[in-house]
């Protein structure tokens, strides 16, 4: 194989409290510290590996968002992809992009810079779709290997080992093929200073939907954000047979 | 007063000296970072270990932690000191006994190279210590030469083709000194005097490669605190030193050492401002969970003032450290006062954090698991390194006036020797003293918020009776004050006081106008802060011209020589027993 697109999606940090904006209509991203998805972490980590295994000559690293999350392309430049493509959308149009506009966008670049393999996380921590893998493969027509455990190439293509409710599933795949990763199959290395500088110089090309000629056009609408409820207090009953009558006065057996 | 803490140019408005892009830059450098010390690092098994592990060494060259702030065409980062002071921050809050490895290599060990080297010597060291994992070394100090490091009796000898000098003699105390394979030494050599026409001791700097032969260390010396850094003595014997190898001029080597000091101290303050942030989450995670008598026990006064206090202390060491290093950035060359202040101040804050914050955690405080006892264990070095907080307290109050350019050689030539001299650098304290400021009519209000003219008033009261009570004491002690030490400590610390209220007036300032979440908060702190510190400041002020001082003195005197005299404590068993 030759060349890796890998998706990267700039999101808030796993580790930040989320607040939810007063007008309800998303959540406070001002001044909230950001950083890669986890598992597109994940997906650029197995890409750069396949690079140093030379199975790979070439891994881009692809972002679709507004200016900052150039921050991200460069953070995946640093740990070894080579080149990087950002996608940018207006911060407006954003808020309503969805899986299938940006399964879209990477088909088409997948096509345009003639990819052998798409990696991508298997879903970002930020909506939690899991769609994006899934409809990019549908688009292309190509084979999918979605929540990757382990990825080896093989004669005829790749086997991969995939997570799957109970246990794992192996699979046989031809290439190109569109695959999702999933928490285990690796871990990321952080990006050594040397190399953040040196990302700097890598190439990182700007081009927008219209350029690849996506249609970006809501589909949906964003009626209300709420924070999840809060957990109601609890309460101590004397014995058995008193849990049992508030279980069955609340419908609950 | 001080020029330094009136220079008002460098305290207002709070500096912001990094392009969007240097921003971004660190920025993206402190994940990675942080994610060393906290995956490969174990700061627990180095100080147990006494020794990190060639894996973290390994990991900490390639991460590129050894060649911070080395241009990168020699292989380094290219990181200005701000951007360094920000990288500190992590490292003092998760292993300082690490950050002295690092720091005895970037800070002092080449410092020196990056400051007066040659283009051959650059070229010719500075690649394998920022990325070779070539360990450096600054070695100045010796058995009998501490604080007064002009008294070393290291020697070198220039050979009679003069190709090379011969250098011999021992230093101890050298961190990195076990395994440093490039040096910065410091050695007595014959210098001629150009006005007396006669050979004169002087100091010269010497890069010296362990590969000359002659070097040897001992071995690594048994510690309270940074234990996972080596130190240990180096012995020189007939070390051949190229010529070429002389760092800066020949003779002029006190100025290297005290310039190599002077540059790196800033960082001191940004990595104990990271120290301090995490002694403060250690103990306010405890405060907020720990019921005690049916409370929660941060709902107690006594608690509220400890942690309250210690936020105000970082926030200070950190306003501080950072207005220095970046006033540094934008080319200010008159930072020598300002780093032994927040050196100073920084040292002895973070103690007190620490001290609280095992003191909040009562027991728990006292066990290892916790983590503080190292900290504190490491933290005791950072009051009596790299100039103890005594000498930076005097070099404090006596150098007021060393900032114009035609005056650094004078006072320079003054400082080698103070007993001497300071009858000329009080003559200098006390004209600019009048001449700059005169009496009275100190005002920031123009500086600051409206919400902080109460404790600008508070602050510029403070500079106002610095000024008067400096006048007063040169008046006073004239040329004898050099026997005031006491009255010089009040002095210094009333000027440190100041110093930090101003960097926090002006760094809470900056937050109010760009209207940032956490303005409030450090509006209070700087209010706070102008409270306490401007009754401390007064306090000493008032001391250095007490009519009491003297005779507080004099007790003081006989106490001490006495105390000295019977090799301990002077009174009879308090039970009568002999």
């Amino acid at each position: 194989m030759a060349r890796v697109l890998v998706g990267v999606k700039r999101v808030i940090d796993y580790a930040v409290k989320v607040r939810v904006k007063p007008e309800k209509n998303g959540v406070v991203t001002q001044g909230v510290k950001h950083s890669m998805n986890p598992f597109d972490e994940i997906a650029v980590e197995e890409a750069v590996k396949l690079k140093e295994k030379k199975l790979a000559t070439e891994v881009i690293a692809v972002s679709v968002g507004p200016t900052q999350s150039q921050e991200v392309i460069r953070t995946a430049l640093a740990m070894g992809a080579d080149r990087g493509v950002h996608v940018e959308v207006s911060a407006a149009e954003y808020e309503l992009l969805q899986p299938l506009h940006v399964s879209k966008i990477l088909a088409k670049l997948a096509l345009d810079e003639k990819a052998d393999l798409v990696i991508l996380g298997k879903q970002a921590i930020d909506d939690d779709a899991n769609q994006t893998a899934q409809m990019t493969a549908a688009v292309l027509d190509w084979p999918q290997g979605t929540f990757c455990n382990k990825i080896e190439k093989t004669d005829a293509g790749l086997t991969i080992v995939r997570e799957v409710d109970g246990g794992l599933e192996t699979i046989k795949t031809k290439t190109p093929a569109v695959l999702s990763a999933d928490l285990r199959l690796n871990t990321p290395r952080y990006a050594t200073l040397p190399n953040i500088m040196k990302a700097k110089k890598k190439p990182l090309k700007k081009v927008t939907p219209k350029d690849l000629g996506v249609d970006t056009t809501p589909r949906i609408e964003i009626v209300s954000v709420e924070d999840p409820p809060v957990r109601q207090a609890g309460a101590a009953v004397a014995d058995v047979d008193a849990l049992v009558a508030k279980l069955k006065a609340g419908g609950h057996v | 007063m001080h020029r330094g803490i009136l220079a008002s140019k460098e305290v207002f408005p709070y500096p912001d000296v990094l392009t969007l892009e240097q921003k971004e830059t660190v920025d993206s450098m402190l994940d990675p970072f942080q994610r060393f010390f906290t995956e490969v690092n174990n700061a627990g098994r180095n100080d147990e270990n006494s020794v990190v592990d060639d894996n973290t060494l390994k990991n900490l060259w390639e991460l590129g932690g050894m060649g911070i702030q080395v241009p990168s065409e020699y292989g380094g980062l290219g990181m200005n000191n701000t951007q360094y002071a920000r990288l500190c921050q992590i490292v003092g809050a998760h292993d300082l006994g690490l950050g002295i490895v690092l720091g005895a290599h970037q800070s002092i060990g080449f410092k020196g190279i990056m400051l007066y080297g040659t283009p051959e010597q650059k070229e010719k060291y500075l690649p394998k210590v920022a990325s070779e994992t070539v360990y450096a070394a600054f070695a100045l100090t010796e058995p009998s030469s501490g604080s007064d490091a002009n008294s070393i009796r290291s020697r070198a000898v220039k050979s009679a083709d003069g190709k090379h000098y011969v250098l011999n003699g021992s230093k101890i105390w050298i961190s990195n000194g076990g395994w440093a394979e490039v040096m910065t030494v410091f050695a007595q050599t014959e210098q001629l005097d150009k006005k007396t026409g006669q050979m004169k001791d002087k100091v010269t700097a010497f890069i010296v490669e362990r590969a000359f032969g002659g070097v040897t260390s001992g071995q690594p010396e048994k510690k309270m605190g940074i234990k996972a850094s080596n130190t240990a003595e180096v012995y020189f014997d007939n070390v051949k030193i190229p010529i070429e190898n002389v760092l800066g001029k020949e003779g002029e080597g006190f100025k290297v050492a005290v310039n190599i000091l002077n540059s790196g101290r800033f960082g001191m303050g940004a990595t104990l401002s990271g120290t301090m942030k995490k002694c403060i989450e250690i103990a306010t995670e405890h405060a907020n969970n720990r019921v005690q008598f049916g409370q929660k026990i941060k709902t107690f006064g006594t608690i509220q003032e400890k942690l309250a206090r210690m936020n105000i202390l970082q926030y200070a060491t950190e306003s501080m450290a950072f207005m220095i290093a970046q006033n540094m950035d934008s080319g200010s060359q008159d930072y020598h006062l300002e780093t032994a202040i927040s050196k100073i101040y920084a040292s002895e804050c973070a103690w007190q954090v620490c001290d609280e914050a095992i003191q909040i955690l009562g027991g728990m405080g006292f066990m290892r698991e916790t983590g503080l006892e190292r900290i504190m264990r490491d933290l005791r070095i950072f009051r009596i390194f790299e100039g103890t907080n005594e000498v930076l307290r005097l070099f404090v109050a006596l150098s007021g006036v060393q900032y114009a350019g035609n005056h650094l050689k004078e006072l320079q030539r003054a400082f080698k020797n103070p007993a001497a001299n300071l009858g000329f650098i009080f003559k200098e304290a006390s004209r600019r003293a009048t001449s700059t400021i005169g009496l009275g009519g100190t005002d920031l209000s123009a500086n600051v918020v409206p919400e902080l003219q109460e404790s600008a008033k508070k602050t510029a009261a403070c500079i106002d009776l610095f000024g008067k009570t400096t006048e007063e004491v040169i008046m006073k002690y004239n040329k004898n004050i050099i026997n005031e030490q006491i009255i010089l400590n009040h002095l210094a610390n009333a000027a440190i006081e100041i110093y930090a209220m101003m960097a926090t007036l002006s760094r809470s300032t900056r937050s109010v106008q760009l209207n940032l979440p956490t303005a409030q908060h450090e509006l209070n702190l700087t209010k706070a802060l102008a409270i306490q510190g401007s009754e401390r400041a007064t306090l000493h002020l008032r001391k250095a011209t007490s009519g009491q001082l003297k005779s507080e003195n004099t007790l003081t005197s006989l106490i001490s020589e006495k105390v000295c005299e019977e090799n301990g404590v002077h009174s009879t068993d308090v039970i009568g027993l002999n």
